[in-house]
């Protein structure tokens, strides 16, 4: 029996204390948090905020089931980490010795040394204590006293978008300062990102694209009062959000011997350069990334995978971290967006595109092939379902674009009674590509 | 559109009250005519019209007096019959709900068009002027369930807990005091005589406010979800056949002179169905009748199973059926106040498994009477239990108790669907169906899920679709009544209702490989 220690109650994590106890009933598994006493979903923060929960719904599994499961919970902030010791230290000052010790702590939000990023009311989003900030930072819902008139979100990602939508609840007025000339545009095409844009200006956030932030501007309390951009122009705000994205929390392990760059580096294994120390979830990097996966990986689902793998090896099944291919999804205001495989914001030189576009301008379809081969590589929607399993077929299959135009309906996952445009998508396909062409039959009804 | 919403939350708050009110409007006073109108029986007449004298002409400033007056003077009469046992003298009709109707005086009485188009005209315009302007309020369509966990009436508040009560209060005078409550049957007498010819009892009030309840919060439902198909259709579903089958059909039978049962209720949610003089009705009226009970039966034998089979008991319970069109309509703002908890689950099945073995016993016992003419089943020592007993029982338990008072009275406290979830033996039948033959399923997409847990938040049934969904198992549970919310609420496209093939294996495993990583089976 071994004892291990797991630093970090989110998903990747809680997931590996999970499978290890899945798999092993003599371990003895310590899962430790500064945050919150339990597991929940941090992609619900802003659920919580808007009201559409409370924070309870959003703890995935009931209180008895880590007692039930002997998995310990420890809250406290671990601060120091003597690999050679084995131990670990606490804020409070306590210790704990472990025999071996998984690195599962997250990410925090960038921030880039802006003038005025400290002041009261400037904030990024990622814990629960984020979430209560932003609380005192704003006024309650329904408030009579809109203390927070405007506010000035710097950097345009996932969390930006949420921050948006969360602060309308509150009839809080958005600007969005974006530093490309696109949303989001290191991840989306052209087209998305425009359609993106389009309906967060149709939501009413005052959307600024090719805008910096310069610094931000306190009054006489020490609170923001407004905030500068680079072309000179000032904006009154009584908030500003920062979410130009997160990056590995590991700022604490500085001390420890531990390697690390951006991430904590590790191997396909998800084991460090220290032995019996592992690291999974957001704050890893690998140093050498298995075939077909990034670098870093800061999504929910490889966080989640990553703590099943590390699971395996810490049962004596040594695995390597092996994906599959890469999916994923988001939500931007009412539009959903679902991706499979890889569609790349800058298209190189071997790759050709097909977009389809709804004429109400809120569902798409962006598919990109190696132009040679035909080879389908990836694909984007917007505003359509797509099942994840047939998808994860075609690409482990290699298939090439015409079976993927040809057979889409087949991919489809939009609720019953939704209309479909399988048809319109392969019309426009026809036509952009004349010697492609495929036939789909045109559906009368709506189911 | 605020000062919209506020003039239509004033109306019917006027309406509403205006309803209240008029239980306690007007005096009343039984004159001579109206004792000989309503105590028809010549029989009657001559046992009860001399001691009833002293009430004769006398006004009474509220009901409630007037009926304990009445009341007591019945009971006195049959006190006495029974004393010097003469069995066949004492009355069995109990005439105290017409009495009180047609003794009453004053402005419901005289003003009850006025008070009708104040009540069910004005009421339902002031409800949708609150709620049309939500289709701009609400903002682009999409799911805005923003600040439900803040609003005092969907969390509890003590807004919430007015209106059940309201409603427990409601229920509790139809089931049993339903002769304090005429003054609102009075005020829809003349929509009866259109419709069936007849005057109002209390179920026909109860019928017509259901059907608006259910038309004014349908329309709230077609503008909350008007971006997701599947729900416009399922509304408009539940809408039609509340309004068609159980509120103008029965009226236009009745009026026609035949039984008018609603024909898209059954047994077992229908239990007094096999009740003898149910049967007796409609074996007397022929053919129709003869049709009446082959389409009763066919459709919990015949129907259950091959519709259930085909497409999930949501054809029923969020398509259909009464109840779960009131659910989902009434009781759509308070579908989050269902318990997930496992312990929640652990007394549903024992309770609504047990309601549905009540049933099928009582309803035996019922049908062991109607054949065999014996009533006595079994003692309990000394005390003889007769299947009139039984059913008896089952009618206050379960079909008034449960039903109508926890069912529809806990909505804001336990979530809108409490009977359908731990009482209904038509639902806990079409459960095993769904739950073993059925080719319906809530099929989970890969391994999308965040485990946000608006699913199970939203989900009415109290089925925590999360613990499915984020393990990228499908959900095949007995309960779902396959609303579909828990897929539109889902930010990620995670879930999704279908109907596929029916192979147990592959309608609830877990596609392992898109789950986790490969190579690793999962064993979940
Ligand atoms: C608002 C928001 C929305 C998001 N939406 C999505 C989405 O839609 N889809 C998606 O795929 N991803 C989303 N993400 C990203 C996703 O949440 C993360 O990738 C994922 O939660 C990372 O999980 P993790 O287990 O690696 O780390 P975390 O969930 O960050 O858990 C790390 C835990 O370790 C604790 N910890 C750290 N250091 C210490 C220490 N020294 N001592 C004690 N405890 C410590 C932290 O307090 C934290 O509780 C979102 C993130 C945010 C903030
Ligand atoms: S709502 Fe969707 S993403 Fe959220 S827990 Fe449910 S299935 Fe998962
Ligand atoms: S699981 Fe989904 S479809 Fe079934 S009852 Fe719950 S919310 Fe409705």
């Amino acid at each position: 029996m071994s004892h291990i220690v797991i630093i970090g109650n989110g998903v990747a994590g809680t997931t590996c204390a999970r499978h290890i106890r899945k798999r092993s009933d003599a371990d003895r598994i310590t899962v430790v948090s500064g945050e919150t006493d339990h597991f929940f979903s941090r992609t619900a923060l802003m659920y919580i905020y808007m009201g559409h929960m409370k924070y309870e719904h959003t703890k995935p599994y009931e209180d008895w089931f880590w007692e039930k499961n002997r998995i310990e919970l420890k809250r406290g902030w671990v601060k120091d980490i003597d690999t050679s010791g084995k131990k670990l230290t606490f804020d409070s000052g306590e210790a704990m010795s472990y025999d071996k010790l998984v690195l599962a702590c997250g990410s925090k939000p960038n921030k880039f040394g802006w003038p005025g990023q400290d002041l009261d009311g400037v904030q990024g989003l990622y814990s629960y204590q984020d979430l209560e900030l932003l609380e005192k930072n704003t006024h309650p819902p329904k408030s009579r006293n809109n203390r927070v008139k405007r506010a000035v979100l710097v950097g345009g990602g996932l969390i930006g978008v949420e921050l948006a939508e969360m602060l309308f609840t509150r009839n809080i007025e958005v600007t969005f300062l974006v530093r490309e000339s696109k949303f989001w545009g290191n991840v989306l095409p052209k087209e998305e990102g425009e359609l993106v844009s389009r309906h967060m200006r149709k939501h009413h956030v005052d959307l600024r694209l090719e805008e910096e932030l310069d610094e931000i501007l306190p009054d006489e309390q020490g609170r923001v009062r407004a905030v500068k951009t680079k072309n000179g122009e000032e904006i009154e705000c009584q908030f500003v959000g920062l979410t130009a994205g997160v990056s590995p929390n590991i700022g604490w392990l500085k001390e420890t011997g531990i390697a690390q760059k951006r991430g904590i580096l590790v191997n396909e294994f998800l084991e460090t350069n220290i032995e019996d120390v592992y690291a999974i979830g957001d704050c890893t990097q690998f140093e050498t990334p298995p075939a077909g996966v990034r670098p870093m990986n800061q999504v929910w689902y490889t966080g989640r995978i990553m703590g099943e793998t590390l699971a395996q090896t810490l049962t004596g099944n040594r695995t390597a971290y092996r994906p599959g291919p890469w999916f994923n999804s988001a939500k931007f205001f009412d539009v959903e967006y679902q991706t499979y495989g890889d569609v790349l914001a800058r298209m190189p030189e071997h790759v050709s595109q097909f977009y389809w576009e709804h004429p109400d301008g809120e569902k798409c379809i962006k598919i990109q092939f190696e132009t040679a081969t035909g080879k389908f590589l990836g694909i984007n929607t917007f505003g359509i379902r797509l099942r994840h399993e047939v998808f994860d077929q075609w690409l482990k299959d290699g298939k090439d674009v015409q079976h993927i135009v040809k057979h889409l309906r087949q991919a489809n996952f939009d609720p019953e009674f939704y209309r479909s445009h399988e048809h319109e998508i392969a019309e426009k396909w026809n036509k952009e590509f004349p010697n492609m062409t495929v036939s789909v039959k045109k559906r009368f009804l709506v189911f | 559109m605020r000062i919209l919403q506020f003039a239509g939350l004033g109306l019917f708050l006027i309406a509403f009250f205006t309803f209240i009110g008029s239980l306690f409007m007007g005096d009343y006073q039984m004159t001579e005519a109206v004792a000989k109108e309503v105590i028809s029986d010549e029989n009657h007449q001559a046992l009860l019209l001399p001691e009833l004298a002293p009430m004769i002409d006398k006004t009474y400033g509220n009901q409630f007096a007037f009926a304990s007056d009445f009341q007591s003077t019945f009971e006195r009469v049959n006190q006495a019959f029974k004393e010097q046992q003469q069995w066949d003298k004492v009355i069995y009709t109990d005439y105290t709900f017409s009495i009180v109707k047609a003794s009453s005086i004053g402005y419901v009485a005289d003003h009850g068009g006025r008070l009708f188009f104040l009540i069910f005209i004005l009421g339902p315009i002031g409800a949708l002027l609150y709620i049309l302007p939500q289709l701009q309020l609400l903002g682009p369509a999409g799911i805005k369930n923003h600040h439900v966990f803040h609003d005092n009436e969907k969390n509890r508040g003590i807004i919430g807990i007015a209106i059940g009560t309201f409603l427990i209060l409601f229920y509790i005078f139809l089931y049993w005091f339903e002769e304090y409550i005429t003054n609102w049957t009075l005020i829809v007498d003349p929509l009866s005589m259109a419709m069936n010819g007849g005057a109002a009892s209390q179920w026909f009030l109860y019928g017509f406010m259901y059907t608006i309840a259910i038309i004014v919060m349908g329309i709230r439902m077609l503008i909350k979800y008007r971006h997701n198909n599947y729900q416009m259709i399922r509304t408009g579903s539940v809408m039609f056949f509340q309004t068609a089958f159980a509120f103008t059909i029965p009226q236009v039978l009745a009026a026609m002179s035949l039984p008018a049962p609603d024909m898209k209720n059954m047994w077992p949610l229908d239990y007094s169905f096999f009740f003898d003089y149910r049967l007796n009705e409609m074996v007397e009226a022929g053919t129709i009748g003869f049709f009446m009970l082959g389409w009763g039966i066919a459709l919990f034998a015949i129907g259950v199973p091959l519709f259930t089979y085909l497409y999930g008991k949501r054809w029923y319970c969020s398509w259909v059926c009464g109840c779960g069109g009131l659910a989902e309509t009434l009781g759509d703002p308070f579908r989050q106040q269902s318990s997930k908890k496992l312990s929640a689950w652990k007394i549903e099945r024992y309770l609504i498994h047990g309601v549905l073995v009540f049933a099928v016993l009582m309803t035996s016992a019922v049908l062991y009477t109607f054949f065999t003419e014996e009533s006595q089943l079994f003692n309990i020592g000394s005390v003889y239990v007769s299947s009139f007993d039984v059913r008896g029982w089952y009618g206050f338990a379960i079909g008034a108790a449960f039903a109508g008072v926890v069912g529809t009275g806990f909505y804001p406290l336990m979530g809108n669907r409490v009977w359908c979830r731990f009482g209904c033996p038509l639902a806990a039948y079409l459960g095993l169906v769904q739950r073993f033959k059925s080719r319906f399923r809530i099929t989970t997409n890969g391994g999308q899920c965040i485990s946000c847990g608006n699913c199970s938040t939203y989900c009415e049934m109290g089925i925590d679709v999360r613990w499915y969904a984020q393990r990228g198992q499908n959900i095949v549970r007995s309960s779902c009544v396959g609303c579909g919310i828990c897929s539109a609420v889902c930010p990620r496209g995670v879930l999704k209702l279908e109907n596929g093939e029916n192979n147990d294996a592959s309608r609830m495993e877990a596609p392992a490989i898109i789950l986790g990583n490969e190579g690793v089976t999962l064993n979940v």
